[in-house]
């Protein structure tokens, strides 16, 4: 029988096995080239400090074999369920019950949250990382609004998270403000700064709008880093006075909190003191996003993500539009900040790299541009997860970047795809991916 | 001086783009209450004269002005766009259909109520405590939606994505949001594009009973020649950027320099003037 014939009979029964492994030749080729260096190769230091080459080939060998291995049964049995990533792998009876769940999951989410201080008091870790996955859960939230619902791609969002927590350090150090009246001016000074850095970049849109938003970043954080006399330079703020509850210090004395409430001192009070703080911050910026949601304002965001120029033609101002995502949006990025600094008492440049505004939007994409709940669920994944694999430091990254790529293969627009609508005439109908599809960028 | 039922006053109206002449010298009028038309072959510049009208380019040369019922003038030339949209009340559609995809029929309808709602809402503030200011507002918008998209045939299509309307359904919704922008002067770019004959049919009725009956102005660009000669008092034939005739239907049918700039063009499209113009 003549080679071509038995293709052709294989591939009648779905199974192309030339082209698997033409495929996966490629594949390979492709990673010999990458790692041959990185992998291959590994260098160290000698004795009189020269360089050192010391070539790995097994490991090598068995790396490349591993992907060609791996991506020919991926190009033999899943072809199609890659083309087709994330409409055929879940069926719609399954996508109906996950939904199911998905409608209660908030109010889960949101009863364990509220139980978490009760279930793990003793557990100072857990309690802190707890704080730690709340604070970006608030600045997802405050990012979604001029990412996922005015469609900004926002870069530099650390920069109004740096403002806030610099406008809380110094206010609260050198007038000696009270928590209550530093944490909304730390706000407000974020969203000025939010209008600021929006007044630029009006006319930008998609990627270079996203490359100046990131240079914005820098900036700030140069300027924090540089400005010697004011931000304390490389050195940060420390003795940032810590919250009270109300006016009530968590000291041992007797004018603390413990003696007065009539408990006996522990200094986990604070921490869940905290706890409850962030919580209610954060579930602030997730109500005042839902309202703004079904208000002029928010539909006008959602529609200039959606088309621009069909806005100007309906008399929309999108210049005021930009501002107000952009101040807002800031502003709960400062609210985010200002407790960040009072929780730790100390800051510098070092907690506003680049790496939290990437870890920021990595949580808005991967949850679901304008889904409230996605983001939720994404920052306690991502956060969760880098903290459950920091023993594994090195691979941390990668892991990181696996799952990323995992899921923008099988969910490329979030975990949670669909839109839901802000008003509707007779029946709530969620909106399809499908259809937002075309406005992808 | 205009006459007293003129609406928008295009004066010596040019618009170059470098070297091309897109629009040339163009003036016309259009009179209120009435459909007035511009036609002529791809490229003659009739969306580059709506793009003029509508603030999304500035034109090179000449006046172009708006006259309210009440009397307010307004120089459009001189305004950017969305102002001409909400203080002028000039709205459009477009060409290629615009609409906001990824949301809702009846969200597609409030967000042309934008300004009227953002003030309801007293610029967000009384809309965030949920004040009945704003409520009410709110109610009496979609009140509003729901008269359209019933007069559109649309209304069982409310809830759905924007996005996943059948095409001739999409050219009504862009047509509805645009309404509920309660415009003096809807201009439609080529509304019947696309469209079924039956579709263009029920489309010109429509367009007839809006301009009579809401009085709404309308400046259509179309290219199915029945709909236009149906349904329209005024037409301005455009080539080349210049104006080759402006009159009615009867005259514009009878115009032998029409008739060859339309020669030259799409032969089916001649056929249409030339019988029509058989009594
Ligand atoms: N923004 C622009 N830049 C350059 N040329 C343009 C622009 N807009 C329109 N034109 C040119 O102006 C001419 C008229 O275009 P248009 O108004 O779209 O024609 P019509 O709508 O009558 O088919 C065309 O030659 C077109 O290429
Ligand atoms: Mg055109």
């Amino acid at each position: 029988m003549p080679a071509g014939a038995a293709r052709e009979k294989l591939k009648a029964a779905g199974l192309d096995i030339f082209g698997a492994l033409k495929d996966a030749g490629i594949a390979a080729f492709v990673a010999f080239g990458l790692f041959s260096l990185i992998i291959g190769l590994r260098t160290e230091q000698g004795i009189t400090g020269q360089l050192i080459l010391l070539p790995r080939p097994e490991l090598l060998f068995v790396l490349v074999a591993l992907v060609f291995a791996g991506r020919f049964v991926i190009a033999l049995f899943f072809r199609s369920g890659l083309a087709h990533a994330g409409r055929t792998i879940i069926s719609p009876d399954l996508r109906k019950k996950l939904d199911y769940v998905g409608s209660f999951m908030g109010v889960f989410l949101l009863l364990f949250a509220l139980a978490i201080p009760f279930l793990f008091y003793s557990n100072r870790y857990l309690l802190d990382l707890s704080i730690l996955v709340l604070t970006y859960v608030m600045l997802g939230w405050g990012l979604n609004i001029v990412v996922g619902l005015a469609g900004l791609l926002d870069l530099g969002y650390v920069a109004f998270y740096a403002v806030g927590a610099y406008s809380y350090a110094l206010l609260a150090q050198n007038f000696g403000w009270s928590f209550w009246l530093c944490l909304p001016v730390a706000g407000i000074l974020a969203a000025f700064w939010g209008i600021l850095l929006g007044f630029p970049v009006l006319r930008l849109r998609g990627d270079y709008l996203a490359i100046v938003t990131l240079a914005f970043g820098e900036i700030i954080r140069l300027v924090l880093l540089n400005w010697q006399d004011f931000t304390g330079g490389p050195n940060g703020i420390s003795g940032i006075p810590r919250p009270s509850f109300f006016g009530i210090p968590f000291t041992a004395d007797e004018t603390g909190f413990a003696a007065r409430f009539g408990l006996e001192f522990d200094p986990s009070h604070r921490v869940v003191f905290l706890f409850y703080l962030i919580l209610a911050l954060a579930l602030l910026t997730n109500f005042v996003t839902l309202r703004l949601r079904r208000l002029p304002v928010g539909r006008a965001w959602e529609a200039m993500r959606e088309d621009e120029i069909a806005c100007r033609s309906l008399g929309i101002n999108t210049t005021n539009t930009k501002l107000t995502a952009f101040a807002i949006g800031a502003m709960f990025g400062g609210f985010a900040g200002g407790f960040f600094a009072t929780r730790q008492g100390f800051i510098s440049p070092e907690s506003f790299v680049f790496m939290e505004s990437a870890m920021i939007v990595a949580i808005v994409v991967l949850g679901g541009m304008g889904s409230q709940i996605g983001v939720a669920v994404a920052a306690v994944v991502m956060v969760g997860g880098f903290e459950l694999f920091r023993e594994f430091e090195q691979f941390r990254m990668l892991i990181f970047g696996l799952a990323m790529v995992a899921i923008m293969v099988w969910r490329p627009r979030g975990l949670v795809a669909h839109r839901a609508p802000s008003i509707f005439l007779r029946q709530k109908k969620e909106i399809p991916p499908e259809a937002l599809e075309e406005v992808q960028r | 001086m205009t006459a007293p039922d003129i609406l928008l006053d295009v004066h010596h109206l040019t618009m170059r783009f470098g070297g091309l002449v897109a629009v040339d010298d163009l003036s016309f009028q259009a009179r209120r209450g009435q459909i007035t038309a511009i036609i002529g072959p791809n490229g003659a510049g009739k969306t580059t004269v709506f793009n003029c009208i509508t603030g999304f380019y500035r034109p090179t040369e000449g006046m172009i002005r708006l006259v309210h019922p009440d009397g307010a003038e307004f120089l459009l030339e001189r305004l950017f766009d969305f102002r001409i949209a909400e203080k002028a009340r000039v709205n459009r559609t477009f060409q290629n259909i615009r609409l906001f995809p990824g949301m809702t029929v009846l969200e597609n309808l409030l967000i042309a109520q934008h300004n009227a709602l953002m003030r309801a809402s007293g610029y967000t503030l009384f809309g965030l405590f949920g004040l009945p200011v704003y409520t009410n507002a709110e109610r009496a918008a979609v009140d509003k939606a729901r008269h359209w998209l019933d007069r559109m045939g649309l209304l069982d299509r409310a809830d759905d994505a924007a996005g996943g309307l059948p095409y001739g359904a999409q050219r009504r919704l862009e047509i509805a949001r645009a309404l509920c922008a309660d415009p003096v002067l809807l201009c439609l770019d080529e509304p019947a594009a696309g469209l079924n004959p039956r579709e263009s049919n029920e489309l010109s009725g429509l367009l007839q009973e809006i301009a009579s009956d809401d009085g709404v102005s309308i400046l259509l660009i179309e290219h199915h020649m029945h709909v236009v000669m149906e349904i329209s008092h005024h037409i301005v034939v455009l080539d080349y950027g210049q104006k080759i005739a402006d009159g009615t239907p009867d005259a514009i049918r009878n115009d032998p320099r029409v008739i060859a700039a339309y020669l030259g063009v799409e032969e089916e499209e001649v056929d249409t003037v030339i019988e029509g113009a058989a009594p």
